[in-house]
């Protein structure tokens, strides 16, 4: 038996000896919302060998009316009992990557789009390893129009007996941990209400999968307890909003001596960097502004990149300077299988699968031709002037979404990276949004202007 | 690794015999004594003895005395006797596990070493592995912890049921991924500690330590206090 069919074996032998009723398919649209259609336990032994086959035209950014149908074939390797599940009926999940009948991967399933820029790495020898830090609000329960309602007034690191959030978080910690995604940290977050937690490194696929999973099981724990969770970037105006950063790095998988290293770390060099890593990141500094509109795709998003939130505002990297878009983390002793890059734009509002995939194309890009790092920004870019940061040549983040489309409109690499449909459809999608928010009159503009002229 | 090692009698087997085995890939050592095949035994015991007893009949029956005495897995034991020599087989069935008469044909002693070995090695895989409050139903996949269902993805119950079969062995991450996963997988080598790092959680805080980390090495299942 090759290891597919024990995969698929164990998925049926699992169901049946659980008494499982439903199984939950999943899968992401492009924006990034989670997806899910369940088939019966009898349905799913088929589901294995041939998938099932869906209307595309239902799901956003999936197919045109006229070539509707494609194919949904679960990764039995991704699946799980759904720890929130009724005892007496127990459900399981699976992910699905998205074929067209014909059996080619479906140019719109963001899974797929992240396996294929996954594979150009292993090309090159390289594993793409990544850990996220989520950060997110919890709310009482929205009504429409008002503000957000924080639930505490706690700030970073605060413990208190009655706090009904910390007891979420850990509930949710264990949620996580029963669906085999491992927790690092977590903790109380500077503004009121607001939790982070980081999850161990996994390689990027798996990261994306488990992304999709925590944003859904932070909302169900919560919802459970008549709280809202949250992950807008900015829910509150003059507080820290919820970024994702993203710790990254490469390991050699190339089969030779040197497999299983840490292709970032180099014992020589003075921030024991190897030119592997500072091609990454000047590859990642390079590209940051075209792949901005991916890792914070919503109007949103652009409210949390503004000085003085520890959120990034400049493209420019430094050793332990929260303020650059790159940050890399001193260990206090050299690590060489901790060493690697914080990128700290990407907001917890993307879709994981599409901003791994321009990240990793970027970074990869770099690489491939030996860009040059520049120098480390090392000063509190926060609070320079304009002009002072122009002289160093260091440039600004895309202000808005609109600014963010159109510089992605132009870069051949985000297109390569998402390929066609994916690219065509985001933009057309974003554009639209935009659209939207632009006609808005908003309270901030009645407030000023409509007494005084 | 796995038990692939046979014991042979006497210390200076005929040629034919060594060709023999040999030429069917087997691994072997020869003995001139019950006591020299004990002593050597490897920790995780013999695959399987070929015991010749055409010239030292005494010395044979010693070496499937020692070999049979012991609780647990019995070792299979393949006797060579002469055609005089089986009226001494009478009473005698508990202590081989099959005969072939002298001079073998090569070809009928490597059927039947491998048909005996094989029935043996399918006969010591039990379908449910036990450890502590740990057990594994190779059946159904099932795996439990105190009683305790245990819901694992493939790979971690795959990357569990490789430790518990292997206990107070230490595996590198690439022996790991090799043997567990077999192929190449997103994440090389990390994707090992990621899925202990998974089963820890698991297994729950008492049990956690059932798997340690062996620093700059890898990792072990089960240690002293459970026994083994």
């Amino acid at each position: 038996m090759n290891m597919l069919n024990q995969q698929r074996d164990y998925v049926l032998r699992t169901v049946e000896e659980r008494g499982v009723r439903l199984i939950r398919l999943w899968f992401t649209d492009v924006l990034g919302n989670l997806k899910s259609f369940a088939i019966s336990p009898a349905e799913l032994e088929n589901a294995l060998e041939d998938g099932m086959t869906f209307d595309g035209s239902s799901i956003d950014g999936f197919s045109r009316v006229q070539e509707s149908d494609v194919l949904a074939i679960p990764d039995p390797n991704t699946f799980v009992m759904l720890p929130w599940a009724d005892n007496k009926a127990p459900e399981a999940r699976v992910f699905c990557d998205i074929y067209n009948l014909d059996g080619s991967p479906f140019g719109g399933d963001p899974r797929q789009v992240l396996r294929r820029n996954l594979q150009r790495a292993q090309a090159m020898g390289l594993d793409f390893l990544i850990a996220p830090d989520m950060e997110f609000f919890y709310f009482a329960p929205p009504e429409n129009g008002q503000p957000p309602k924080p639930l505490d007034e706690a700030s970073f690191f605060d413990l208190t007996t009655t706090d009904v959030t910390g007891t979420l978080r850990k509930e949710t910690i264990r949620t996580l941990e029963t669906m085999s995604i491992p927790v690092e940290y977590s903790f109380h977050e500077d503004a009121p209400s607001q939790h982070e937690i980081d999850l161990r490194h996994t390689d990027a696929l798996t990261m994306a999968d488990s992304v999709m999973t925590f944003r859904l099981v932070v909302k169900e724990v919560a919802a459970a307890q008549g709280v809202h969770a949250t992950f807008m970037p900015k829910p509150l105006e003059g507080v820290q909003g919820s970024g994702m950063h993203l710790h990254l790095s490469l390991f050699n998988n190339n089969g030779t001596d040197d497999s299983d290293s840490n292709a970032f770390y180099s014992p020589d060099d003075a921030y024991n960097l190897s030119d592997t890593a500072k091609k990454f990141m000047a590859g990642l500094l390079h590209h940051a502004s075209e792949i901005t509109a991916v890792t914070n795709q919503t109007v949103n998003s652009y409210k949390r990149l503004v000085p003085g939130f520890e959120a990034p505002v400049h493209v420019s990297w430094a050793r332990n300077n929260r303020s650059g878009l790159i940050r890399v983390p001193v260990p206090k002793k050299a690590n060489p299988s901790a060493t690697r890059i914080e990128y700290r734009s990407p907001d917890p509002a993307c879709n994981p699968y599409l901003a791994f995939s321009v990240i990793l194309a970027a970074g990869l890009r770099g690489i491939e031709q030996n860009y040059e790092l520049p120098a480390e920004a090392d000063a509190n870019l926060f609070e320079m002037h304009d002009g002072d940061l122009d002289k160093l040549g260091i440039a600004q983040l895309p202000q808005s979404l609109s600014e963010a489309l159109n510089v992605m409109e132009s870069s051949t690499l985000v297109r390569e990276a998402l390929g066609e449909h994916i690219f065509e459809w985001f933009l057309r999608n974003k554009r639209s949004e935009w659209r939207g928010y632009k006609t808005q009159v908003t309270p901030f503009e009645l407030q000023r202007y409509l007494k005084s002229i | 690794m796995v038990m692939d090692l046979i014991a042979v009698f006497p210390e200076s087997p005929s040629p034919e015999l060594a060709r023999t085995l040999d030429m069917a890939g087997f691994r072997w050592k020869a003995f001139g004594s019950a006591d020299a095949v004990i002593k050597a035994e490897p920790t995780e015991g013999w695959l399987g003895a070929i015991v010749m007893a055409d010239e030292d009949m005494e010395g044979a029956w010693a070496v499937c005395r020692v070999l049979r005495k012991r609780d647990g897995i019995q070792v299979p034991l393949m006797l060579l006797v002469t055609g005089a020599q089986l009226d001494d087989l009478a009473l005698r069935d508990e202590l081989f596990t099959d005969f072939c008469l002298l001079p073998f044909h090569p070809r009928e002693l490597e059927a039947r070493l491998k048909h005996v070995f094989a029935h043996m090695s399918s006969s010591i895989k039990p379908d449910v592995v036990d450890y502590g409050g740990l057990a594994l139903n190779l059946e159904t996949y099932q795996a439990s912890i105190d009683g305790r269902p245990l819901d694992l993805t493939y790979m971690e119950y795959e990357l569990l049921k490789f430790l518990t079969q292997n206990p107070g062995k230490v595996f590198t991450r690439e022996i790991l991924l090799s043997r567990v996963w077999g192929y190449d997988y997103y994440g090389g080598a990390r994707t090992v500690d990621v899925h202990i790092r998974r089963l820890r959680a698991k297994l729950g805080e008492e049990q956690a330590n059932l798997i340690q980390t062996v620093r700059s090495v890898g990792y072990r299942f089960g240690q002293s206090r459970w026994g083994n």
